[in-house]
């Protein structure tokens, strides 16, 4: 079966999806990750999912999970580079995504977990005042 | 239930790749119908939960694809058929979140939101019948 190739990127792990997902593929990219964060004892996965077309709910959710379980491990996902018209579908279909942080291309993308990687202990201090 | 017109292409739903499969022929149509992309977004997306739908809950069935055209414009249109248990509450089965299997509960209410047109027939224990369309 193929498998969505996954590239250590420094202390993040970088997914191009490039093919129209189904939904086995999806569910092994799910597991991939996972053993991957912990291999790589990595602080962040970019999904970078600017050739997809479409988002449907199984995807929607697919990425939903992947960014649960690797906050259980200690690692942030960002999904970048959604095409403007795969957003407004999402949004109309109701899903927000909320559980998944996005950025609009893999740059930002990683400028965003480098940020977290460099403040890693003040994030769930008494920050109010 | 009427059998699909004559000029429409039939496709089986029988595995996820078939699911892949309708995405691309439903783009190649809706292009081909000048839809736009955001509208070609949203009918493949449409046609995406429901072809899973089809699969999961129907246990398999068939799509029907039609280019329609009412004089003043253009669209497509597509009618999902399964010969499984039927849909016994369909406002209950519309309502985002409901669901019966493990999903989301989003894809007939969220399939519903992206279309023009939307209907639902379905019969316990015969089978149940989507038709959805979409307008340039």
């Amino acid at each position: 079966m193929d498998r969505i190739p996954i590239l250590k990127l420094g202390r993040a792990l970088l997914v191009t999806i490039q093919v129209d997902m189904h939904d086995r593929l999806a569910t092994a990219l799910e597991d991939d990750l996972t053993n991957q964060i912990v291999k790589h004892g990595a602080h962040g996965v970019l999904i970078d999912i600017s050739a997809l077309e479409i988002v449907d709910s199984f995807i929607g959710r697919t990425l939903d999970t992947i960014a649960a379980v690797s906050r259980v491990l200690d690692a942030e996902t960002v999904v970048v580079g959604m095409r403007p018209a795969v957003a407004i579908t999402l949004v109309e279909l109701g899903l927000s995504l909320a559980g998944v942080k996005t950025a609009l291309n893999v740059e930002r993308g990683m400028a965003l977990l480098r940020q977290r990687d460099d403040q890693p202990e003040q994030e769930d201090g008494a920050s109010a005042g | 239930m009427a059998p699909a017109p004559a000029d429409s292409t039939v496709l089986q739903i029988r595995s996820s790749d078939d699911v892949v499969l309708i995405r691309q022929q439903v783009r190649a149509r809706a292009a081909e119908a000048g839809l736009g992309l955001v509208d070609q977004t949203k009918i493949i997306t449409a046609a995406s939960e429901l072809a899973r739908n089809t699969l999961d809950y129907g246990g398999g069935g068939t799509m029907a694809m039609t280019m329609v055209n009412d004089g003043l414009r253009r669209g497509i249109r597509l009618v999902f058929d399964d010969k499984g248990p039927g849909i016994a509450d369909i406002q209950q089965a519309l309502r985002d979140g409901y669901t019966t299997g493990n999903g989301l509960g989003l894809g007939l209410g969220g399939a519903k939101r992206l279309c023009n047109e939307f209907a639902i027939e379905s019969t316990v224990g015969v089978g149940t019948r989507i038709t959805i369309a979409r307008w340039k």
